[in-house]
C-alpha cells in the first residue's frame, strides 16, 4: 500500500513540477491551452486537476468517465474538501487524454475501472486541492502583507487578520503567478465536504435532456452508419450486394469493414431500412460451430479433470479422500451482456492529420491507440473526448476497442463526419460478455460440522488471455480475474485447492461489473450454504464462525442480519437467504427475503444490504452504488443468459435478455458500516452477494436448491423436483 | 411535409411518414433529449406525450402524429414537482433512461395524483433502468404526489 501511496504522491508532484507556476501546466497540455484560451487569462489553474476563475467558480478536471457511478461529483468533492472552496460554486469538466490524466495507480492509461476512481484519486485530488488552497492564502497574504499562517481559507475565501476577507476569484489571478507549492500540506481537522450526502453536479443535466451521450453527438454534415455483422464470432464477408440499399433515399454508401458490411446515410432510419435491404454472403469458418450447450459438456469434463493450481493449503485431496462424506456439487452461469442503456456508438471525424472521436469510453489510452493505428496517425493526433456513458459496466472498457475501431474504419470510407450507432440487438449480438463458468466443488466437515476441506475447480475463459493486458494480468497461467473470490476466500477452511482451467473459443469476453466476483460469490455462497444445512446449522451463524479472522466480513455480515432481522419470523410462504463478499477493497453483506410460486417464479421482496468502503466521500452514492449493484445483480440472478447456437447468439432485444422492470424491484436498505480504513470500490461490490443470497433465500423458503443461474422458473422447478 | 406540434411550436418536416417519431425528434428537430434504447418499444427511453398521453416513440411513425401535440423531456418545465422530486431524491445514475421515466411519471401524475404502488408498478414497468434506479424512482413519484417519501 506504501508503494501505491507514494506512487500517487510522486505522481502528482511530477506533475506539478512540470508546472512551473500559475497558467504553465494547463499550457503544457494540448487540449490544455485551447481550454485555458477559451476561459480566458485569468484563470487560475495550479495544476491539471482545478481550474478557478475570476468569478469565482471552481472547474474540477475529471479524468473518469461518468457512467452513473457519480465521478462527476465525488472527485470534485475530493478537491473541494482541501480547496475549502463554496461547494456551490464547484462545477466539472472531462478531462482529455494525457499523462496527467492517467490512472494513478494503473500504470500509463486513463482508464475507469476496478470500481478505483475514488481510491486511486483520493491523495491526488486532495493534494491538487490543497496546492490550489496554499497559493491562494499565499497571494492573500502577499496582498495583504502579512505571514500565510495568520490567514486560513474558508468557503471560498481566504481570512485574514483584522477580519480582512477576499474571496478566491479576486486571488485567482494573483495567484496564478505564485510557484506551485513542492509539498502542498492536507488541511487536517473536520471535514467540510466529506461524508455528507451532497447532491450529484450532473443531475440537472442527466433529467433535462441537456446531458449529451455519445449517441447524442452530432456536427453539421455528420453522417449515420450501422454495420451489418456477420452471424458467428470470426465470420467475415465473402461478398455483398448493395444496389437495393443504395436505392434507398438517404443512403449515402455501403462499405466493407472489419466487422461487417457498413451502411452509410443521413440518418438513422435510412440505415437501418439499408441494413435489412442488403444481400451478403458470409464465410462463416469455425465460429459456426460454437454452441453453449454443448461448450457445457466440455467445461464439465474439464471440471473432472486436475486444473493449474491458484491456492492450496493443507491437502485437501488426501483429506477429501478419506473423508466419510463428500459433499459434491456443480455450479454454473451463463455468458453475460453488459446491455447498457445506452447501445454502443463512437463519433468519428477523421482529417488527414487529425482525428477527432466523441464517445462514451471507459478507455481512452487504449481506444485512442487503436484509433490511431486504423487511422495512420500518431496517437497525439487523435482527440478522444469523453461524453457521458449511458452506462459502461465494463463493455466501454473493451480490451479489443471493437466500436471505436469500426468507427475510425467507417469513417476511413466515408471521408466524413460519420457517427456509428449498434441496435440493441448489435449491442447484445456482438460480443463481449461476462464469461460463462462450471465450477465443481467437493467438500467435506469435521466433526463439529465445519469445513475441513474444500476442493474447487472453476473452467472458463480468462478475460485478458490474447490481449495486451496478458502478460500482466496472468501468472503462471493463472488470470486472476478468473479465481478471485474464490483463491482469497476469508473462511478458515484448512484444507483448501482452488484450481483453474482457462478454455479458449471465439466468443469476445471482457470484465463485466464485478468481473470474476459475478460468479464466484455465487458458487462460494451457496457451497457454504449448503454445507451449513448439511451440518444442521444456521447459514448466518456457520458464516460467523468461519469469519474470527475477518472483522470487516464479519461486522458487515452482522450488521445486514441485525437490521434484517435475522431468525424474526417471516410471513408464511418467504425465506431469508444471505450472502457476504469482499471485492475492489469493499465487504458487503446482503439479506434477501424471497418467495416462490408454484410455475417456479421467483420473488424477491427485500433485499437489506451493509456495505464498508472504507473511509467515504458521499454515503448517498454509496448507498445508489448498492441499490445499483443488487438491481444489476438481480437481473443477472433471475434473467440473464447468452447462449449460442449453431455459432448464433439466440438473444436479441430486451425481450429475449430482460432485465429488472419496475414491478420486479425489492425494496432495498443500504447501511453503510462507519469505517476510517483506506477506500474501498462502491461501483462494483455490490453486485456479487445478491445472486446467492437470494438462491440461499429459495432454499430457506422451499428446500431448492438452484446451482445454475439464471433462476428460471425451469430451473427452479427442476430444483423442486430434486428436493422432492 | 409532415405537420405537427412539438413543445407548443408548429413545426414541420420533410421526411417520409414512415420515420419513426423519436428520430425526427432526435436528428431533425435536435431534440436529443429522448433516447434510443431497443427500437420495439421494449425499454421507455424513448418516451413522449402525444395528445397527453405517453408513447414510445421509437415505434411511432412520424405520419401518424400528423397535426398532433407531441411533449418530449425539453418541453417539461424546470419548475415541474416530477422534475423537482427526481433531484431531491437523487435519481440519476447514468441518466440515460430518466427523460424517458420521467415523461411516464408526469404522464401518471396527470392521470392519477395520488398514485399507489400498484399504479407505480403498472406505469413505470415498460421504463428499463440498467442502473437500477427503480427505488428512487418510486420514492419520487409518490413526493412529487405530495405524499411525501415512503420508506
Amino acid at each position: 500500500m506504501t508503494t501505491k501511496k507514494g506512487m500517487t504522491r510522486r505522481q502528482f508532484l511530477a506533475a506539478s513540477a512540470l508546472a512551473g507556476g500559475g497558467l504553465l501546466l494547463a499550457c503544457h497540455l494540448p487540449f490544455g491551452r485551447r481550454d485555458a484560451q477559451a476561459a480566458g487569462e485569468n484563470e487560475f489553474a495550479p495544476n491539471a486537476y482545478l481550474r478557478i476563475a475570476p468569478n469565482g467558480r471552481v472547474t474540477v478536471i475529471v479524468n473518469k468517465s461518468e457512467m452513473g457511478q457519480g465521478v462527476y461529483t465525488s472527485l470534485p468533492m475530493l478537491v473541494a474538501e482541501e480547496l475549502c472552496c463554496d461547494w456551490k460554486k464547484v462545477t466539472f469538466k472531462a478531462s482529455p487524454v494525457a499523462p496527467e490524466y492517467n490512472h494513478a495507480q494503473f500504470g500509463p492509461l486513463m482508464v475507469t475501472g476496478g470500481s478505483t476512481s475514488v481510491r486511486s484519486e483520493w491523495d491526488r485530488l486532495s493534494l491538487a486541492g490543497a496546492a490550489a488552497r496554499e497559493m491562494l492564502i499565499a497571494a492573500a497574504a502577499k496582498e495583504w502583507g502579512v505571514a500565510p499562517a495568520v490567514c486560513r481559507a474558508e468557503n471560498g475565501s481566504v481570512l485574514g487578520p483584522n477580519g480582512k476577507k477576499l474571496g478566491f476569484g479576486a486571488l485567482a489571478p494573483k495567484a496564478a503567478l505564485l510557484p506551485v507549492p513542492a509539498k502542498p500540506q492536507l488541511k487536517g481537522g473536520a471535514k467540510t465536504i466529506l461524508g455528507k450526502p451532497l447532491h450529484r453536479l450532473d443531475s440537472p443535466a442527466k433529467i433535462n435532456g441537456t446531458a449529451i451521450f455519445g449517441i447524442d453527438v452530432t456536427v453539421p454534415g455528420m453522417l449515420t452508419a450501422v454495420i451489418a455483422r456477420p452471424p458467428v464470432f470470426g465470420g467475415t464477408v465473402k461478398s455483398f450486394d448493395a444496389a437495393k440499399a443504395l436505392k434507398i433515399p438517404g443512403v449515402k454508401q455501403v462499405v466493407a469493414v472489419d466487422a461487417g458490411v457498413a451502411v452509410v446515410a443521413d440518418g438513422f432510419w435510412p440505415v437501418q431500412q439499408g441494413r435489412e435491404a442488403l444481400s451478403i454472403q458470409w464465410i462463416e469458418g469455425a465460429g459456426a460451430a460454437v454452441d453453449s450447450a454443448a461448450m457445457r459438456q466440455q467445461y464439465a469434463k474439464l471440471a473432472a479433470t486436475p486444473g493449474l493450481v491458484a491456492r492450496t493449503e493443507g491437502d485437501a485431496a488426501g483429506v477429501l479422500a478419506k473423508a466419510k462424506k463428500r459433499f459434491e456439487a456443480e455450479y454454473e452461469v451463463p455468458y453475460l451482456a453488459h446491455a447498457p442503456m445506452e447501445p454502443l456508438n463512437c463519433f468519428v471525424d477523421l482529417k488527414a492529420e487529425s482525428c477527432l472521436i466523441r464517445t462514451g469510453s471507459q478507455f481512452q489510452t487504449v481506444d485512442r491507440a487503436a484509433a490511431a493505428r486504423v487511422a495512420g496517425l500518431k496517437p497525439e493526433q487523435v482527440t478522444l473526448e469523453t461524453t457521458f456513458l449511458g452506462g459502461g459496466f465494463g463493455r466501454r472498457a473493451c480490451t479489443g476497442s471493437d466500436y471505436i475501431i469500426e468507427a475510425v474504419q467507417v469513417a476511413k470510407a466515408v471521408k466524413q463526419p460519420v457517427k456509428v450507432i449498434r441496435t440493441r440487438d448489435d449491442d447484445t449480438r456482438a460480443g463481449y460478455y461476462r464469461p460463462m463458468w462450471y465450477d465443481r466443488i467437493a467438500a467435506c466437515l469435521d466433526d463439529q460440522g465445519m469445513p475441513l476441506a474444500w476442493q474447487h475447480r472453476i473452467v472458463g475463459q480468462s478475460i485478458v488471455a490474447g490481449t495486451p493486458f496478458e502478460s500482466a494480468m496472468v501468472k503462471d497461467g493463472i488470470d486472476d480475474t478468473s479465481v478471485e473470490g474464490a483463491a482469497n476466500t476469508p473462511y478458515a477452511i484448512p484444507n483448501l485447492q482452488v484450481e483453474l482451467h482457462s478454455p479458449t473459443n471465439p466468443v469476445p469476453v471482457l470484465w463485466w461489473r464485478s468481473v470474476g466476483h459475478s460468479h464466484t460469490a455465487f458458487v462460494m455462497e451457496s457451497m457454504l450454504d449448503e454445507l451449513a444445512a448439511a451440518a444442521g446449522t444456521d447459514p448466518y451463524q456457520y458464516r460467523r464462525a468461519l469469519l474470527k479472522k475477518h472483522p470487516r466480513t464479519l461486522k458487515v455480515l452482522e450488521t445486514a442480519a441485525s437490521k434484517a432481522g435475522w431468525g424474526k419470523k417471516l410471513p408464511k410462504g418467504r425465506g431469508r437467504g444471505i450472502a457476504v463478499h469482499e471485492s475492489f477493497g469493499s465487504y458487503v453483506a446482503q439479506v434477501a427475503e424471497a418467495s416462490v410460486n408454484a410455475k417456479g417464479q421467483v420473488t424477491v421482496h427485500r433485499v437489506v444490504c451493509a456495505v464498508d468502503c472504507g473511509k467515504i466521500v458521499n454515503p448517498d452514492t454509496i448507498k445508489a452504488q448498492m441499490e445499483s449493484g443488487i438491481t444489476f445483480g438481480l437481473s443477472a440472478a433471475l434473467y440473464g443468459a447468452i447462449t449460442l447456437k449453431n455459432g448464433r447468439v439466440v438473444q436479441g432485444n430486451f425481450d429475449s435478455y430482460p432485465l429488472v422492470r419496475m414491478n420486479a424491484m425489492p425494496r432495498v436498505e443500504v447501511h453503510i458500516v462507519a469505517s476510517k480504513e483506506a477506500p474501498g470500490g462502491v461501483g462494483e461490490p455490490g453486485v456479487p452477494p445478491i445472486a446467492p443470497a437470494v438462491a440461499n433465500a429459495l432454499f430457506s423458503v422451499s428446500g431448492a436448491r438452484v446451482r445454475s443461474l439464471p433462476m428460471t422458473p425451469a430451473t427452479v422447478l427442476a430444483a423442486l423436483t430434486v428436493k422432492k | 411535409m409532415i405537420t405537427f406540434f412539438v413543445n407548443g411550436k408548429e413545426r414541420q418536416v420533410d421526411v417520409s411518414p414512415d420515420t419513426p417519431l423519436l428520430w425526427v425528434l432526435r436528428e431533425k428537430l435536435g431534440l436529443t433529449g429522448s433516447k434510443y434504447g431497443c427500437g420495439e418499444g421494449l425499454c421507455g427511453a424513448c418516451t413522449v406525450h402525444i395528445d397527453g398521453t405517453p408513447q414510445r416513440s421509437c415505434i411511432t411513425l412520424v405520419g401518424d402524429v400528423k397535426g398532433k401535440k407531441v411533449v418530449t423531456i425539453e418541453g417539461i418545465s424546470e419548475n415541474d414537482p416530477v422534475k423537482k422530486a427526481w433531484l431531491a431524491q437523487e435519481v440519476s445514475q447514468c441518466g440515460y433512461c430518466q427523460p424517458g421515466q420521467i415523461m411516464s411519471a408526469v404522464a401518471l401524475l396527470k392521470k392519477k395524483p395520488q398514485p399507489t404502488d400498484s399504479d407505480i408498478d403498472a406505469a413505470m414497468s415498460g421504463n428499463l433502468c440498467r442502473c437500477g434506479t427503480y427505488g428512487r424512482i418510486r420514492r419520487a413519484i409518490h413526493s412529487a404526489a405530495g405524499k411525501g417519501a415512503t420508506p
